[in-house]
């Protein structure tokens, strides 16, 4: 057997295209002007997360999307890199909401795949228990009080869980799995 | 008696890890006659859960809004985040009927309805729209004529400008270095100052933010800048709190003092330094202080 390994390049097969998923993304609110996108490539030009970044590639994005490539865009991890600047969205000349468009993506990937990065589900978890997306400890509650600074408003936790149980939030958040990091 | 009265929001991260920027704001906004209501309740503005589900985003936002529709109050934010959920909510919800008839039904649950009747405002819209030049510049009590400064006003109070209508351009915000002449201090141009400080995917991947601040710290430091002014949480611990985290990791030595505009403006309307949480600072900013005449 040889050593070599073929080259196999990464072709885009038809049966991965799915000729729906356009017209899906394309009722979403933030979405809706995706057939819009003509791949002039200013978002990524522009996108300050590209510079540093070998993976995530707006441009890229949007035209996996036009092109139905569901699966491949549901296990990208690159998707979760976009820093919500909203640069590709005041740039675009088409006015294409790219950011929009990622959002909607990265809300289909928690819903459909079941999974999303640990610390979506910390801050979620901490939201849920307190009201406040990070738990404040007693010190901080005390070391207002000393420096004359009025006390945090309370949470309504009633209401709060009542907004994750209509949304879809809690059951979302028992069933979704985890994962660290994304490479760079 | 004050004119100008809103509903303060503080979200989370200020009171987890920044009240240098709640103290010096409460401060000076005091100062300036702008009376703040407390929430009367809170819950997290909804920017956090976004990413994960824009309809929990929207609704937990939505009852921030009916919370201040009830006091009739506008809504004052001191973080961009917060700004930025809370206002793309309020607009998208008057706007589209669709959505708002959605999350009505979602509010209806918790005894709640979004009528759209009032506006939410981040520090620097309230201060440069609102408060007015005139007013703060006739606060100011020492000016620090001394003083290099640079600015980094952040991404969401300017963007996306279909959803942010405070006059201000994108490319080339000028409402903050406005405010900051005011102080007395020189505001200098640098390079990039419009890139994002990169902070809204630490929790992902840390590589990529860090990068992008130590190379806004270079062009910072390229002006000679005595110090990097924010008016976002977000924004400050990237380039205050992880600071030298990032000079440990690129193996350099910044020291630029970041102040949030807040204290900047204090130092200026005459505040003895110690009111003014300067000292919470991890970048100590003691030579910046050395200049100025106490």
């Amino acid at each position: 057997m040889s050593e070599t390994q073929e080259y196999v390049p990464n072709v885009i097969k038809a049966e991965e295209m799915d000729p729906k998923f356009k017209y899906e993304i394309s009722k979403m609110p933030g979405a809706e002007k995706l057939m819009l996108c003509f791949q002039c490539g200013t978002c990524t030009a522009d996108c300050p997360i590209s510079r540093f970044n070998d993976f995530y590639r707006p441009r890229r994005i949007a035209r996996m999307v036009q092109l139905g490539l569901k699966d491949r865009l549901l296990s990208d991890d690159a998707l979760w890199l976009c820093s919500t600047c909203f640069t590709c969205v005041d740039h675009c000349p088409q006015n294409v909401e790219i950011a929009g468009i990622v959002r909607v993506l990265r809300n289909m990937i928690v819903k459909e795949k079941g999974v999303m990065p640990v610390v979506f589900k910390e801050l979620a978890s901490s939201l849920l228990k307190t009201g406040y997306v990070y738990i404040i400890p007693e010190s901080r509650h005390k070391r207002r009080e000393q420096r004359g600074l009025p006390p945090l408003p309370k949470p309504n936790l009633e209401d709060v869980k009542k907004i994750f149980e209509i949304t879809g939030s809690s059951e979302m958040l028992e069933k979704t799995k985890t994962f660290e990091k994304v490479k760079s | 008696m004050s004119e100008l009265k809103y509903l303060i929001f503080l979200g989370c991260v200020i009171p987890y890890r920044l009240a240098s920027y709640e103290v010096s704001s409460r401060k000076v906004l005091k100062k300036l006659d702008v009376e703040l209501v407390e929430m009367p309740e809170f819950n997290c503005c909804g920017f956090p859960m976004d990413p994960i589900n824009h309809d929990l985003m929207l609704t937990l936002a939505a009852r921030n809004l009916c919370l201040a529709e009830k006091q009739n109050l506008d809504i004052l934010t001191l973080c961009n985040g917060c700004f930025s959920m809370l206002n793309e909510t309020n607009k998208v919800l008057a706007e589209d009927k669709e959505i708002r008839e959605k999350i009505n039904g979602h509010l209806k649950e918790i005894g709640m309805e979004f009528k759209g009747t009032i506006k939410v405002k981040h520090l620097v819209h309230v201060l440069a729209e609102d408060v007015g030049f005139e007013k703060i510049k006739d606060a100011v009590k020492k000016p620090l004529t001394n003083l290099r400064v640079a600015q980094h006003g952040g991404c969401h109070i300017v963007r996306p400008a279909k959803h942010v209508n405070h006059g201000d351009d994108p490319e080339n915000p000028t409402m903050l270095k406005n405010l900051i002449r005011l102080t007395g201090a020189e505001c200098l141009d640098y390079m990039d100052e419009t890139e994002c400080c990169g902070n809204p995917i630490i929790g992902v991947n840390e590589e990529v933010p860090f990068q992008m601040a130590k190379e806004k710290l270079e062009h910072v430091r390229t002006v000679k800048a005595q110090a990097l002014i924010t008016v976002c949480p977000f924004c400050h611990m990237m380039y205050d709190l992880n600071q030298p985290r990032i000079e440990r990791a690129f193996n350099e030595k910044f020291g630029i003092p970041v102040l949030h505009y807040t204290q900047l403006l204090g130092l200026a309307m005459g505040f003895p330094r110690e009111e003014l949480a300067l000292n919470e600072l991890r970048v100590k900013p003691t030579e910046l202080l050395s200049q100025i005449q106490e």
